[in-house]
């Protein structure tokens, strides 16, 4: 890793943008400037001085790009603006030219509309409950939001309550504002959790390792003890087993999984099985 | 910003382990977390860490003129502040509470107990005495402030030189550290604070609570005493009736765990004055590992797994093979199919424990005492599982699956007079209790 900060840094002295494709997977730091795969022949070896000619000038061929998270755009380059690993997906549906995003890793979160994430229910006031995510601010939840709810009948969530829920606007400008039901209004999962259990904090990028499909480390603690658990993208992540002494195993193996090679995980788990 | 809402669930989820003495990190009652205790290239800096909770303690001095009523003794002076990056609830101007209570123990600790020799800190009587300062800055706030700060400023007052001072006549000199070499102070004592968080009304304690445990707690006890086992401070708050004899048994654990704490303080005092003497390097940035983002690194967290061993080999022994687990579903009729453990009906069961009859037999009994030393809430459900289960809402008591073509067969009866079958023979004990169509 000091190699490839070594040679970002003399590229960003050096003033050259990159080419996105020639750096997936590297780590690339806030400021640096990336170009898209079409942008690449014209900033190539013809930008000291003679650019041929096309006769097509006024013509580009666009295409659309998805900047994720840690990506800005600029003018016809992204800027990058978390440090982190370059990733690529190539477009599952034909057209477009995939999504760009950087893998960086922190444990604030900032609500991003159409993530699943665990709310604390601080406040009941009037029409709306308010919802303690992690953010800057609370999120505001109408007990409308949820499955079966109507106006006389009212879902049964108390103050301290865990809910499991989807943001449906969530900006920097505004209040943001989860519900428990997806946009055919059946729930999906979403909710009050139940009461036992227990609700524990991880970084945001240990979590989206344990949502990718096919985590392993997720099908090894399914044939441990039989478990639920709810994974919020807010970093929060409630588990509840048989026994208290189990639902602390779990606890505290996800929250070394952070640290762990996968050898290691599989020492634990091993030692867990036998036991 | 405002402090994250602790939620019902985990308040019970706390209060239930700390019933059955379990810690989330894995602690015994009286187990205090890793302490950890680092100096600085100053005389007087020191870092202790207890666990996550760190605290970082500066001495500094000064000459300065006594006070009128003291005029042959020295001036200490303590101030503990808690850093905006300890915690996100502390905000300039929001901890007042919490600040004034630290600060207060923390100075009927240190200043009352006479741990210092104030007198030998003047100089020259009525006129200049030393000030000795005492900063202790909170970096991060994971529990049991108080501990922390008290280890962290006895440290760093033991620490420090203060500059030597010769009075000849009306002549003093002060020398500078390259002249003469600085002086230690003189400290009669070691006075470590040690907190106890009561839960239940006191039927629970807990040594060294973490953040967590201190959001549950009903009240906290803090005693501090010194090697000699002289109690120097005593103070209970949270407004929790409190037993002599708790009391008296929470003085002896104090006696146990400050002799730990000031065996501890004693052998860094002199590693860091070793390396000094023989020239090594030493300071923060050789005694802190760098922690890097990446590194696959971390303390080692005292999970118990003995109790599950425990626990497994009681019902493995009496067990009998758990029924498999299917991956693919089960397809009974069109529209109904079952996937996951053992393919039998528990659409009985139910969350609540209470509201299942127990109808076990004398078989059952066995079953259910094998089991109850492990689980404690959920044996009732357990017993049920092989007897008919009424459940009080539903107006059917059994489930009628229809199949085109045949007649309707009651599918819980059958099951259930299979298992009462099979009970007096195998006496199944299950390690699940709770069952739930898909896992």
């Amino acid at each position: 890793m000091t190699e490839t900060a070594v040679v970002a840094a003399e590229c960003l002295a050096g003033g050259r943008a990159r080419a996105a494709r020639s750096v997936l997977g590297q780590v690339v730091l806030p400021g640096e400037e990336l170009l898209l795969p079409e942008q690449e022949d014209a900033e190539g070896p013809g930008s000291a001085g003679e650019r041929p000619l096309s006769l097509n000038a006024g013509v580009r061929s666009r295409v659309r790009v998805v900047c994720g998270p840690g990506l800005r755009r600029c003018g016809d380059r992204l800027l990058v603006t978390k440090c982190g690993r370059l990733r690529h997906k190539e477009p599952s549906g034909g057209g477009g030219g995939g999504v760009y995003w950087v893998d960086s890793q922190q444990k604030r979160y900032v609500p991003v509309k159409g993530d699943h994430v665990i709310g604390i229910v601080t406040a009941k006031s009037g029409d709306i409950f308010k919802v303690d995510v992690g953010g800057s601010e609370p999120a505001s939840l109408s007990y409308l939001a949820f499955e079966g709810a109507t106006k006389r009948n009212r879902p049964n969530v108390q103050v301290g309550d865990l809910i499991y829920g989807q943001f449906v606007v969530a900006n920097k400008d505004m209040e943001p504002e989860m519900v428990c039901i997806d946009s055919c209004g059946r729930a999906n999962g979403m909710g009050v959790i139940g009461q036992d259990g227990l609700l524990f904090k991880v970084t945001l990028g240990l979590i989206r390792k344990l949502l990718a499909p096919n985590c392993e480390i997720l099908q090894e603690l399914g044939k441990l003890y039989p478990l639920e658990i709810v994974f919020g993208m807010n970093g929060r992540i409630w588990v509840k087993a048989k026994t208290i002494q189990q639902t602390l195993i779990l606890a505290n193996v996800l929250e070394a999984c952070e640290h762990m090679t996968s050898d290691q995980r599989k020492q634990i788990f091993s030692r867990l099985a036998e036991s | 910003m405002k402090e994250t809402p602790l939620s019902n669930c985990e308040r019970r989820f706390l209060l239930r382990a700390i019933e059955e003495k379990k810690r989330l990190d894995g602690r015994q009652t009286y187990d205090y977390r890793s302490i950890k205790i680092s100096f600085g290239t100053d005389y007087g800096c020191c870092i202790v860490e207890l666990g996550k909770t760190r605290v970082l303690g500066q001495v500094s001095c000064e000459l300065v003129s006594p006070k009128l009523n003291r005029a042959t003794e020295g001036i200490l002076f303590f101030n503990l502040e808690l850093s905006q990056m300890a915690a996100p609830a502390f905000e300039p101007g929001r901890q007042s509470d919490l600040l004034v209570k630290l600060n207060r123990l923390l100075e009927r600790c240190l200043r009352n107990s006479k741990c210092i020799d104030t007198e030998s800190l003047c100089v020259v009587a009525g006129e200049k005495v030393w000030q000795i300062r005492v900063d202790l800055h909170l970096l991060n706030h994971d529990g049991n402030i108080i501990d922390a700060a008290s280890i962290a400023a006895i440290v760093a007052l033991c620490h420090f030189r203060r500059p030597d001072v010769s009075v000849q006549g009306d002549e003093v000199t002060l020398y500078t550290p390259e002249e003469r070499a600085p002086v230690p102070l003189s400290i009669h004592h070691m006075p470590i604070c040690v907190s106890f968080a009561f839960f239940q009304q006191g039927t629970f304690l807990l040594v060294d609570p973490s953040e967590r445990e201190e959001r549950v707690m009903d009240g906290l006890l803090v005693i501090a005493m010194n090697k000699h086992r002289e109690i120097c401070t005593l103070q209970s708050s949270g407004g929790i009736m409190l037993l002599n004899e708790q009391v008296l048994r929470c003085s002896k654990i104090a006696g146990v765990k400050v002799a730990e704490i000031t065996e501890l303080i004693q052998k860094a005092l002199e590693n860091d004055e070793k390396v000094r003497k023989e020239g090594g390097k030493f300071g923060f940035a050789e005694s802190i590992a760098n922690h890097r983002i990446t590194a696959f690194r971390m303390e080692k967290a005292p999970v118990d797994t003995s109790d599950v061993e425990e626990k497994a080999e009681e019902i493995i022994a009496e067990a009998a093979p758990p029924p498999e687990v299917v991956s693919n579903p089960v397809l009974w009729t069109p529209g109904t199919a079952q996937i996951g453990e053992g393919i039998e009906n528990s659409w009985g069961d139910l969350e609540d424990s209470e509201k299942e009859e127990e109808g076990g037999g004398s078989d059952e009994a066995i079953v259910l005492d094998s089991v109850r030393v492990a689980t404690d809430v959920d044996v009732p459900s357990a017993g049920s599982r092989d007897a008919p289960i009424v459940l009080s809402d539903s107006e059917e008591e059994d489930m009628i699956i229809l199949e085109p073509g045949k007649s309707p067969r009651k599918v819980r009866t059958q099951t259930i007079s299979a298992k009462q079958e099979k009970a007096p023979s195998k006496k199944p004990v299950k390690k699940r209790k709770k069952k739930r169509p898909a896992n």
